[in-house]
């Protein structure tokens, strides 16, 4: 498959020990300079740009108290040393946060601290040569964000905003990574991360409706466009095309049916991914996101509910407020924005929906949570419900259940290996090897308890899973969507299945 | 010699407070633009004095990520605690109000063999230093002279305890002159004068160094902000001025298909 060996699983989940250099020459491809001007960048390195940085180093640590505070505080304690995916793969200790972080760190003393420019040996600080230029190009691309290490940093030191800002700085120096460049510019002229056009779009959902239709009987609407629905279903474009992503769209579509609510998709905002934050940077970040704001107050929807993604998640939960809020004109009666999922189970607590939980009997089911979901938003009222809401979902309608090692679920979950703008072909190597403690969760159960799939709420994940699972020997199709396997279940009044169990119930009483 | 102690002391003391509330007002001022507390947190500000709580004085986050260094890292904090509550008793005098809430007689059992805890917690963390290739990789220079000096302090004071004392009433004399701008002689002692030189020397470098972790946890986003934003609006003020200028940019540059 591919010019690497996919790393085998450890008998003791031991610790690695180190190998300098195992991924120093993994890079993603650079942007080409027509992708760098929308975004505000220089098309290529420009001439000062040892100047340019340090200046953005220093306007960024004006601007983020984290980034200030983390750059000085850490001790070297060595607690995150061994918490990374990106480590355990591949034995690289500038994959190790701590080490990560140093790449930039030492930078940083060298420039703006007393004891970095008089005695930089003393500190390890080093001048910002274009080795460690190309070592920030690598490395804070081998960086998900998935904020593992800052679950356990004594004073919770996240390397994902090392790795933003560090991007930042690479971007205002003309070096861009090419994936996010690109699909940010396709947000921009079209409106989301594939490049879907409108009418591609409409003919796509066009399609699926008459593929649901002929296997439920019902007509479904997978609706685009519609001016006073009440509902804006924001969701990654993924969702469109992708597998398994589009069953989970389905899903949705099918639960907002039962509810019987009238929904719809936009063609504008066409996109709940926002790569924006992957690189750092603010304005691109505000820009992509604004399109949302826009298309809710153009349709006139009084919520937004947000598909599963996890990343996006954190931007809609945490950030929009922030970035395009006040959110004012929406119905205050609803979090703004709602996650599916808590959509989903409020339904299902008000026993507004039916299951029969015996269709996804031919599965045994694990969870997967997603990163960013599980350690940057929350789902519901109490804190730690963005790890309850989706498993009461699944279980809600499957039979079958069973946790992975708790070491790797919840706020300890280990990122599928391909987020933060790592999913790219041109990652692959790090992206095979970062999911080695994932596939090894998942093996354990699968062995133990027969588990078939894998249920995850997030797009990256999903598709990062169907590409790296048969590289560790599992099909790709063991990845599923959670509203794959609600839509799978539910009940539909009127449908074929439920005039079927209807008789079927009336034939007993009698 | 007592003038150049005098000095050195008053000098440390003045860089490590002005050096401190300095840093400290850097962290005030810069803004945190987004809301990045790591989750679950709490959904309220009295539960963020919780975590934080519990981050300062149980050291929750790395407890769960290494026991070992949890182990270590505790017993030497809370050894040191324990030194500066026994330290005190040169600096306050006898009928000072403090005195009733700090239990002397407490503070002066426990606090006399603090000392070796620390130096257990330090060498132990000393050792995983050298010892454990991931953490030896990550240190400079700087992380070893940091234990070296502390056990330097360590080791002085603890030799005064119990092997060599030094004459604490003259001590005490010379640090209350101290606190009264009214020299005092400090007591010749080659353990002292290290002791209170590397002490002096800690002073000096807290606020240059990786010791601003102290009042840097406190203005950690990722564990001092609540868990509210989808309730509240959070903006910073930059931020806000971006937001001045979101309609004319949208304008130019959202591209409507």
């Amino acid at each position: 498959m591919a010019d690497f060996d996919t790393p085998e699983y450890r008998k003791y989940r031991d610790i690695p020990k180190l190998e300098e250099g195992t991924m120093s020459d993994s890079a993603p491809f650079i942007a080409k300079p027509v992708f760098q001007g929308p975004l505000g960048f220089p098309g290529e390195l420009v001439e000062n740009w040892q100047e340019v940085a340090i200046d953005k180093m220093g306007d960024l640590l004006g601007k983020y108290r984290g980034l200030q505070v983390y750059l000085d505080s850490c001790v070297k304690c060595g607690a995150c040393t061994d918490k990374c995916h990106y480590f355990i793969g591949t034995k690289d200790p500038k994959n190790m946060p701590v080490g990560r972080q140093d790449l930039l760190r030492s930078v940083y003393r060298r420039y703006f601290t007393f004891a970095g420019k008089y005695f930089p040996k003393l500190v390890g600080a080093k001048d910002l040569t274009k080795e460690v230029l190309d070592d920030w190009y690598s490395y804070f691309h081998q960086c998900s964000q998935c904020r593992r290490c800052s679950v356990y940093c004594p004073y919770g030191i996240d390397t994902a905003e090392i790795s933003m800002a560090a991007r930042e700085i690479l971007d205002t120096v003309g070096i861009g990574q090419k994936y996010c460049n690109e699909i940010i510019g396709k947000v921009y002229t079209i409106g989301n991360n594939l490049g879907l056009p409108k009418r591609a779009l409409r003919d796509t959902l066009l399609d699926l409706e008459e593929e649901i239709e002929e296997e439920t009987g019902l007509p479904i609407k997978l609706p685009l466009d519609v001016k006073g629905a009440d509902i804006l279903l924001v969701t990654p474009s993924a969702d469109f095309f992708a597998e398994p992503h589009i069953d989970g769209l389905i899903g949705y579509a099918k639960v907002f049916h039962e509810a019987g609510v009238n929904w719809t998709l936009s063609s504008h905002a066409s996109e709940a991914g926002n790569f924006g934050m992957f690189i750092g940077s603010y304005e691109n970040m505000q820009d992509v996101a604004m399109r949302v704001r826009q298309a809710a107050e153009d349709l006139g929807v009084k919520r937004i509910v947000h598909g599963e993604c996890g990343h996006a998640w954190r931007i809609a939960y945490s950030f929009w407020n922030t970035l395009i809020g006040p959110w004012d004109f929406l119905d205050q009666n609803y979090p703004i924005p709602q996650h599916i999922c808590e959509y989903t189970w409020d339904l299902i607590e008000n026993n507004k929906l039916n299951f029969d939980k015996s269709e996804n009997d031919h599965r045994v089911m694990t969870f997967h949570d997603s990163c960013n979901v599980a350690r940057a938003t929350r789902m519901g009222d109490k804190p730690g419900g963005q790890f309850e809401i989706p498993r009461n979902v699944i279980k809600a309608v499957c039979n079958h259940y069973y946790e992975m090692d708790p070491e790797t679920t919840k706020e300890g979950t280990y990122c599928c290996g391909g987020g933060g703008g790592l999913l790219t072909d041109d990652l692959m190597e790090i992206r095979v090897k970062g999911a080695l403690p994932r596939m090894e969760a998942l093996n354990e159960v699968v062995e133990d308890h027969g588990v078939t799939n894998m249920a995850a709420i997030c797009a990256i994940c999903k598709s990062q899973f169907s590409k790296v699972l048969p590289y560790y020997k599992m099909p790709m199709d063991m990845i599923v969507s959670v509203h794959q396997l609600v839509g799978d279940a539910l009940i539909l009044t009127g449908s074929k299945e439920a005039l079927e169990a209807l008789e079927a119930a009336e034939s007993s009483e009698e | 010699m007592s003038v150049a102690f005098a000095i050195l002391l008053y000098i440390a003391t003045a860089i490590l407070f002005v050096g401190v509330f300095l840093r400290v007002l850097k962290y005030w001022r810069t803004p945190a633009p987004l809301k990045i507390p790591t989750m679950p947190a709490p959904v309220t500000q009295m539960g963020v004095v919780f975590r934080m709580w519990r981050e300062v004085v149980l050291f929750e986050s790395l407890f769960k990520s290494s026991i070992w260094t949890w182990v270590f890292s505790w017993m030497f904090h809370l050894s040191l605690l324990l030194a500066f509550f026994r330290h005190l008793r040169y600096i306050i005098s006898p009928d000072n109000i403090f005195w009733p809430i700090i239990s002397l007689e407490v503070i002066q059992s426990f606090g006399k063999y603090a000392g070796y805890f620390m130096l257990i917690g330090l060498l132990g963390l000393l050792a995983r230093r050298i010892f454990v290739d991931r953490v030896r990789y990550i240190s400079n220079p700087s992380d070893y002279l940091m234990l070296l000096l502390i056990l330097t302090i360590a080791g002085t004071g603890l030799s005064m305890s119990f092997i060599a004392h030094t004459d604490i009433v003259a001590l005490k004399m010379f640090v209350l002159g101290l606190v009264r701008f009214d020299m005092q002689p400090l007591p010749s002692s080659l353990l002292l004068q290290v002791h209170l030189a590397s002490v002096a020397l800690l002073m000096i470098i807290f606020p240059i160094s990786k010791l601003l972790h102290a009042p840097g946890i406190f203005f950690s986003p990722t564990r001092n902000q609540v868990d509210n934003a989808r309730e509240k609006r959070h903006l910073a003020p930059w931020a806000a001025k971006l937001d001045a200028n979101r309609g004319h940019k949208t304008k130019d540059q959202l591209v409507k298909d």
